[in-house]
């Protein structure tokens, strides 16, 4: 792996490189590394050792009293519930807009496109976007969240980029074959578009999954609480009366443990798509999306 | 022969211009109605993106106006009384305001200053790696942290730095050293916040200067190495030229968003102790107009932040277009 060929200066250069780089991925991967060796440590064990780098005891102590509580479960399936029914709506609606601006036959197109980039460079604050959802009677509703960032100016101009490769005679075709454009775009623009589709539809689903900001505020009720919030009041809170009822003849693990194994459940389902994610980017689909 | 075609495309066009000049406006529109309703699916598929924007987007941009209001829930909209700039005179003179802009401008600059050179010197250490296992491999690690979300970030933080549990204090006191409060001392709150933004997009921040240095013609390496140049006079004198712009216009891009620091991130690392460097725009809109209930005055701050950060991001286009390459519309 490390070439020794070249002068002295050139092999010092390449080892301090390796070495450097090989600082920066542990120093990111640490963090990571420790959650997992907690979220897995024996409590007892957690409580008499104070420094734990590697477990003598493994145990799922944590993970059982977590997945026995009904709010970890029930944030779960919010989460999930805002991952996959969000992420389709958003696809749906995203996807549509886009391929229609893509069309040049559409008249009006650049007045459009410039009202949608209007929303990128201007917000008009948490306020007004709270009184909106309120107006709608849509407080303590898991689809306020989902309608409020349900499509942003950037995946309609990124995708519409996308779409724009599409040739018009591939849909003229469909035309003929009495398609019209609605089901041409259903049955031969989407099918054909599946790979950068599948992209959007992780990025959207790994938002949807990590949305924190707009389900506190609009979502009051624990009951309601995606897992992120939840995790946020267990973090606030040392005892874990954030779980709600609990058995009470079951001695509660720790709540660190408790915490970090909740934090390795949020990961997994991130870490489980993260080599499509990569796949995607690595390929520049969504240079764009850097500028959060 | 393309120059036929284009006159008669032109000719084409001329006449279809002059021809609809002529017609009455009625005729007009029936017209423009028949190519509508020729495409009419197409627009349909375009109506509920349309209607999305316009009640999700746009609505809220008329709401703004309660912030020349004394806008009462009582109310509503139509019953509160106008007030005028009455809320934008209190803003200024409000000792918080300016407690505001300088936390606000604060943790900007840092991450300026601290956060912005390290993806281009990450992105060009990398691209000295000989090997592509090896490259690979610290790329997978670092890109990872972009992916998860501030709550997991903030939990980690308190793991690590915590006084009571955190492993970098257990570390220091099993060395003998005096533990550090590194959550609730407000003159490091603000390095804090920068190396959080480190740990979690300094690697993803490569990609763009990645992409950037590939296109790197590789003939230049060779003819530096000819002319004798070692490794950083490579890097120096080659690799860093070919990202100059990019480097650049991303510059300008960041000065465009200092209005932005990232409520999550700050709203989540915030406690008592630090509230003095911690409380930026947008926690304190949070603060004082959801959870006090002035939504008037929280949406004057509000509209002040996002009205700079709109003739900001604006301006830094305009600039970044200077330098040849595309801004971000």
């Amino acid at each position: 792996m490390i070439t020794l060929k070249g002068s002295l200066g050139e092999r010092v250069f390449n080892i301090s490189n390796i070495v450097v780089l090989g600082l920066v991925a542990i120093l990111t991967a640490f963090p990571v590394y420790y959650v997992f060796v907690v979220s897995f440590t024996d409590p007892t064990e957690y409580l008499q050792k104070s420094l734990v780098l590697f477990p003598d005891n493994w145990s799922l102590a944590s993970y059982r009293y977590l997945l026995s509580t009904s709010a970890f479960i029930q944030s779960m399936g919010v989460s999930a519930f805002l991952a996959t029914v969000g992420t389709s709506c958003s696809l749906l609606v995203t996807s549509s807009l886009a391929y229609a601006l893509s069309r040049r036959r559409f008249r009006g197109r650049r007045v459009i496109l410039l009202f949608i980039l209007f929303t990128i460079l201007f917000s008009p604050g948490i306020i007004p976007n709270y009184l909106l959802v309120k107006e709608l009677g849509l407080i303590n509703n898991i689809w306020s969240v989902i309608l409020v960032s349900l499509s942003s100016g950037w995946y309609v101009i990124l995708m519409k980029g996308f779409f724009d490769s599409i040739p018009e005679s591939l849909v003229e075709a469909a035309t003929i074959d009495g398609c019209n454009d609605i089901s041409a775009w259903f049955r031969i623009v989407l099918p054909l578009s599946l790979p950068a589709i599948a992209a959007f539809g992780l990025f959207f689903a790994v938002a949807y999954w990590n949305q924190y900001f707009n389900a506190l505020l609009y979502l009051n009720e624990s009951s309601k609480w995606p897992i992120q919030v939840l995790l946020q009041n267990m973090l606030i809170d040392s005892s874990s009366s954030s779980l709600g009822e609990v058995d009470p003849l079951v001695q509660p693990p720790p709540s660190e443990t408790l915490k970090m194994a909740a934090v390795v459940i949020a990961i997994v389902p991130i870490l489980l798509v993260y080599p499509f994610l990569q796949k995607h980017f690595a390929k520049g689909v969504m240079i764009g999306s850097l500028k959060e | 022969m393309w120059r036929l075609d284009r006159k008669v495309n032109l000719e084409k066009e001329v006449s279809v211009y002059s021809e609809s000049e002529r017609l009455p406006i009625g005729r007009k529109i029936s017209r423009l109605g028949k190519v509508i309703a020729k495409d009419r699916y197409l627009y349909l598929l375009a109506l509920p993106g349309i209607i999305y924007f316009l009640i999700f987007k746009y609505v809220p941009m008329a709401g703004i106006l309660i912030a020349f209001q004394d806008y009462s829930p009582y109310l509503g909209f139509a019953e509160s009384s106008w007030v005028g700039f009455e809320h934008f005179k209190r803003l200024f003179v409000n000792p918080d305001f300016w407690l505001l802009l300088r936390n606000t401008l604060a943790i900007s600059f840092l991450n300026l200053l601290l956060f912005f050179p390290l993806p281009i010197i990450l992105a060009i250490l990398m691209n000295e790696l000989q090997s592509q296992f090896y490259k690979r491999t610290v790329q997978s690690i670092i890109y990872l942290p972009h992916f998860l979300s501030w709550v997991i970030i903030a939990t980690l933080t308190f793991m690590l730095l915590s006084r009571s549990e955190g492993i970098v204090n257990q570390l220091l006191e099993f060395f003998g050293f005096e533990k550090i409060d590194f959550l609730t001392n407000p003159s490091i709150f603000w390095l804090l916040l920068t190396s959080q933004s480190i740990w979690k997009e300094a690697g993803w921040g490569t990609i763009i200067f990645l992409a950037a240095i590939a296109g790197v013609n590789s003939q230049l390496y060779e003819a530096a190495k000819i002319d004798g140049a070692n490794r950083f006079r490579q890097i120096w004198h080659v690799t860093l030229p070919a990202i100059r712009n990019v480097i650049i216009i991303l510059f300008i891009l960041r000065l465009g968003d200092i209005m932005e620091v990232g409520f999550e991130q700050v709203f989540l690392m915030y406690n008592g102790a630090v509230s003095e460097v911690a409380e930026v725009f947008d926690t304190y809109v949070y603060r004082v107009g959801i959870q006090q209930g002035q939504f008037s005055f929280s949406t004057a701050i509000g509209l002040f932040k996002s009205l700079v950060g709109l003739i900001l991001v604006v301006v830094a286009n305009k600039m970044a277009k200077k330098f040849g390459e595309e801004g971000i519309y």
